[in-house]
C-alpha cells in the first residue's frame, strides 16, 4: 500500500486583490546604472544576468546613470516626452469618444507610453513592426497622421481599412506597422519570417515582433523563438510585461520560477529585461538590439517591465480583480512624470513648458478629432460603400463572390 | 517533354518557378538536403542554394507564420507540410492570418504563399497520414484550394499557385504520386510512364486555377470529383456501364461553377465523390451548389459517395474510401430514378 499523500494542484495567485493595500516594498528593483552594457555581438550565455535583472537608467534622484545612459540629446529627450504626452492625450480623447458612443471599443496605453515611443526612435524607415495592440506609440511617435488613426477608430468613410477592423487595429506598410490580428501571438513568428526574408534578399532592414506577457503562453511565441534562433533572423522580439492579461496576472503565464526574458536563454537568444517606464533605458536597450540585428548578429529578446494602469480595454473593469491603489503603488513610477522630472532636473525643461506642451497637444488632438468626425463616426456615418465588403478578399473577385455581391444589390 | 511521376512533375514545377523568379523560396521539414520525405524538393537546394531551399524546424505554425512574414516582405514562399494531417497546428496561421491579411489591411499587405501538403489515403498511413482536410480550407474566405489528379495538372497548377497573388493550399494526393490509381484495391498502381498524363513538358507552363477539366464526356450523369477519386469514378462509370460525364474540379476554391452548372443542366443527374468524411465535407457544398442552380434540371436526387464519418482507419482503409463498386452503385441508382 502506498503511503503517498494525495497531490494538489498549485495555482498561482497575485499578491493583492480588491480591498488589499498593495505593498511592493519587497519587489526587488535593481539600482539604476548597475547593469553592464555588453558589446552587440555578445553571446546569450555571457549576459545571462540581464535576463533576470532590470536595466534602468534614471535613478530615484532623477539622474541618468550607468553604461546605458547618455544616448540621447536634450532635443531628442524633449521629443520623446512630447510623443508620450501625445499618446496620453490621444488615448484620453479616444477613451472619451468610446464612452460617448462614437466607436465600439478602445484600448489605452496608460502607463506604458515609454515603450513604443522610445523603441520607434531606434528604428529606421523601411524597418517593420509586427505589433500587438497597445503599441499606438509606434505610430504616434512618427509622422503618421493622427486623423488617419481616428478615422480607423471611427470606421468612418475615410478609414484606411474600410471599416473592416476593430478600432485600434491600425495598419500602415509605409509607416512600418503590420496589420494587427486579434488572434494572439500570430504576429510574433510573422515578424521573424519578415526578418528572414530581409536576410534572404541581402537587404539591410530589420523587423520587430511585439507580444504581451500573457500571450507568451501561445505556441507561436515559441515558434518565433525557435525560428529566430535557428536562422539568426535580424529581428527584435519584444515582450511587454504590463503585469495583467485582462484579469489574469502575469504569474499564470510565467509560473514562479523564471522571468519572461529568461525564456530566450534556452534558445541562445541574448535576452534582457528593461524598465519599461524609463524612456532612456528603453531607448538604449532598443538601440542596442536594433544595432545588433542590423549588424547581422541575430535576434534579441527584450522584456519590457511595466504596468497597465488602465483597464485591458473599454470592455474591462479592473477594479473587479485588482487593488485600486496598485497602479499608483507600482514601484517603477509613471514614464511621463519620470522623464519630465529628469528634464527639469537637467535644467532644460520646466513645469510651465510642460503645461504649455500638454495644452498644445490636447488642442492638436481635439483638432484632429474634429477633422476625423467630419468623415463620420461608427454609428453616425458616412461609412465606406457597403460594396467594399466584397473587395480585397482575393486579388480578383471569384465568381461566387461576384454573384453574392449582385444578390446583395451592391 | 518527359514522362514524369507526379513527384517529378511537382519538383519540375518548383524548379521552373524558382528559375523564373528569384523571389520564390522553398522550405519545410526535410525539404533541404534530403529533398522531402516524398522527395518532391530533391535537388532544389543543390541547384538554388540554402538561402532559397532549406529545412525548417518541426513547427507547422512556425513554417506558415514565417512564410506569411516573408510574403509580406515581398518574397514568394512555397512551403511543405509533411502530411496534410499535420497542418492543424498551422490552421490558425492559414485561416485567420494568411486568408485575411489582404482584407483586413485593405490591400496594404498581401501574402501570396503556397502551402503544399500530401493528402488522402490509400498508402496505409493510418489516421494521422491519410486525411483529406480540403473542406476545412474551402470554408474559409481568402484562400484558394487546389487538388490535382495527375502530373501534368500538378505541375501547371503548382506554377499557377506560386504565381498567384493569394494564399494557396496545394493538396497533393499521395496515392497518385507514383502512378494513377485505377480504383481497384487488388491491382498494382500503373506507373505514370504508361499514362497519357505522365507526359509533362520540362519547361514552364501553367494550368489556370479555378477551371475544371472534363475527364470523360457523358450524357446521363455528371460526376463531380477531384484528386484520387477521379480514377475511381472513371473505373466506376466503365464498370457500371453508365454514360457519365466526369468533371475533375482541380480547384475547389475558386470553384468552376459554370462548368458544373453546364454539365448538370445537360445530364440532369449528379453524383459527387470524395474520400473525405461525409458530414460537412466539400460534397455538401457541391450538392448545395447543384441544388441551388440546377434544381429544375434535375431528374434524380443528388447522391454523395464519400469516406465515412469516422477517423481514418489503418487496416481497413480500402473499405473506408470509396471504390468503384460504391460509386457504380450510386451511378446506377440515379439512373433508376424516373
Amino acid at each position: 500500500m502506498s503511503d503517498a499523500k494525495p497531490l494538489s494542484l498549485y495555482v498561482p495567485e497575485p499578491e493583492f486583490r480588491p480591498g488589499d493595500k498593495p505593498d511592493f516594498s519587497n519587489v526587488e528593483i535593481p539600482q539604476a546604472g548597475a547593469a553592464p552594457r555588453p558589446p552587440i555581438d555578445v553571446e546569450a550565455g555571457d549576459i545571462r544576468d540581464l535576463a533576470y535583472t532590470i536595466i534602468r537608467v534614471m535613478n530615484r534622484e532623477g539622474d541618468a546613470v550607468g553604461p546605458w545612459a547618455d544616448m540621447l540629446n536634450d532635443d531628442q529627450l524633449k521629443e520623446g516626452l512630447e510623443d508620450m504626452v501625445r499618446v496620453r492625450a490621444f488615448d484620453a480623447r479616444m477613451l472619451m469618444a468610446q464612452r460617448q458612443g462614437k466607436t465600439s471599443f478602445y484600448m489605452q496605453a496608460l502607463g506604458e507610453e515609454a515603450i513604443a515611443c522610445a523603441f520607434s526612435k531606434a528604428l529606421q524607415p523601411g524597418d517593420m513592426n509586427f505589433p500587438t495592440y497597445r503599441q499606438q506609440g509606434l505610430l504616434l511617435s512618427t509622422d503618421y497622421p493622427m486623423v488617419d488613426m481616428m478615422n480607423q477608430i471611427y470606421s468612418n468613410a475615410a478609414d484606411p481599412l474600410k471599416g473592416r477592423q476593430l478600432p485600434i487595429m491600425y495598419c500602415s506598410k509605409e509607416h512600418g506597422f503590420f496589420t494587427i490580428s486579434g488572434n494572439l501571438a500570430t504576429q510574433f513568428i510573422q515578424g521573424v519570417g519578415w526578418a528572414m526574408a530581409s536576410a534572404i534578399k541581402g537587404d539591410t532592414k530589420i523587423a520587430t515582433s511585439w507580444i504581451g506577457e500573457g500571450s507568451t503562453a501561445e505556441n507561436d511565441f515559441h515558434s518565433a523563438l525557435v525560428f529566430a534562433s535557428t536562422y539568426r533572423a535580424p529581428v527584435v522580439l519584444n515582450i511587454v510585461n504590463n503585469q495583467w492579461a485582462i484579469s489574469t496576472f502575469q504569474g499564470i503565464a510565467r509560473g514562479k520560477a523564471a522571468t519572461f526574458a529568461s525564456r530566450g536563454l534556452g534558445f541562445g537568444i541574448p535576452s534582457l529585461r528593461v524598465d519599461g517606464n524609463d524612456y532612456l533605458a528603453v531607448y538604449a536597450v532598443a538601440k542596442w538590439a536594433v544595432d545588433r540585428a542590423r549588424a547581422g548578429h541575430g535576434p534579441t529578446l527584450i522584456e519590457h517591465v511595466t504596468y497597465r494602469m488602465g483597464g485591458h480595454s473599454t470592455s474591462d473593469d479592473p477594479s473587479a480583480y485588482r487593488s485600486k491603489e496598485e497602479a499608483t503603488s507600482w514601484p517603477l513610477g509613471d514614464p511621463v512624470e519620470r522623464l519630465k522630472e529628469y528634464l527639469i532636473k537637467r535644467g532644460v525643461w520646466s513645469d510651465a513648458q510642460h503645461h504649455q506642451m500638454q495644452e498644445m497637444l490636447e488642442m492638436q488632438v481635439a483638432e484632429a478629432q474634429k477633422q476625423a468626425e467630419k468623415n463620420g463616426t461608427l454609428h453616425d456615418g458616412p461609412h465606406s460603400s457597403p460594396a467594399t465588403v466584397f473587395d480585397d478578399v482575393y486579388h480578383e473577385m471569384p465568381l461566387h463572390l461576384r454573384r453574392q455581391r449582385q444578390e446583395a444589390g451592391l | 517533354m518527359s514522362r514524369m511521376t507526379m513527384i517529378q512533375a511537382i519538383r519540375s514545377g518548383m524548379d521552373n518557378a524558382m528559375e523564373k523568379d528569384d523571389n520564390v523560396v522553398v522550405f519545410g521539414e526535410d525539404v533541404g538536403f534530403f529533398g522531402g520525405v516524398f522527395r518532391c524538393t530533391q535537388g532544389l537546394q543543390e541547384k538554388y542554394g540554402r538561402q532559397r531551399c532549406f529545412d525548417a524546424p518541426i513547427s507547422e505554425s512556425g513554417i506558415v507564420g514565417a512564410a506569411i512574414g516573408m510574403a509580406a516582405y515581398g518574397i514568394r514562399p512555397c512551403v511543405e507540410i509533411q502530411f496534410a494531417d499535420y497542418m492543424y497546428p498551422a490552421y490558425d496561421q492559414i485561416t485567420q492570418e494568411a486568408s485575411r491579411i489582404r482584407y483586413r489591411s485593405a490591400n496594404d499587405f498581401t501574402v501570396p504563399i503556397v502551402v503544399r501538403m500530401p493528402t488522402g489515403g490509400g498508402i496505409f498511413g493510418g489516421q494521422t497520414h491519410s486525411q483529406s482536410p480540403e473542406a476545412l480550407f474551402a470554408h474559409v474566405s481568402g484562400i484558394k484550394t487546389v487538388i490535382p489528379s495527375n502530373p501534368y495538372d500538378a505541375k501547371g497548377l503548382l506554377i499557377s499557385a506560386i504565381e498567384d497573388e493569394d494564399p494557396v493550399m496545394f493538396l497533393e494526393p499521395k496515392r497518385l504520386y507514383n502512378g494513377p490509381f485505377d480504383g481497384h484495391h487488388d491491382r498494382p498502381v500503373t506507373p505514370w510512364s504508361k499514362h497519357e498524363f505522365g507526359e509533362v513538358p520540362d519547361d514552364y507552363y501553367t494550368v489556370p486555377l479555378g477551371k475544371a477539366a472534363v475527364r470523360r464526356e457523358g450524357a446521363d450523369v455528371t460526376v463531380l470529383v477531384y484528386g484520387t477519386m477521379v480514377y475511381v469514378a472513371e473505373a466506376a462509370a466503365e464498370e457500371a456501364g453508365v454514360d457519365a460525364e466526369i468533371i475533375d474540379l482541380r480547384t475547389i476554391l475558386p470553384l468552376d461553377l459554370e462548368a458544373i452548372e453546364e454539365s448538370v443542366r445537360k445530364t440532369g443527374r449528379c453524383v459527387i465523390v470524395h474520400e473525405a468524411t461525409k458530414t460537412c465535407g466539400f460534397g455538401a457544398e457541391l450538392m448545395a451548389v447543384v441544388a441551388e442552380s440546377c434544381f429544375y434540371h434535375l431528374e434524380a436526387p443528388i447522391i454523395r459517395v464519400t469516406g465515412y464519418d469516422t477517423p481514418y482507419p489503418h487496416a481497413h482503409e480500402w473499405e473506408y474510401f470509396p471504390g468503384p463498386k460504391r460509386v457504380g452503385d450510386a451511378l446506377k441508382k440515379v439512373m433508376e430514378a424516373a
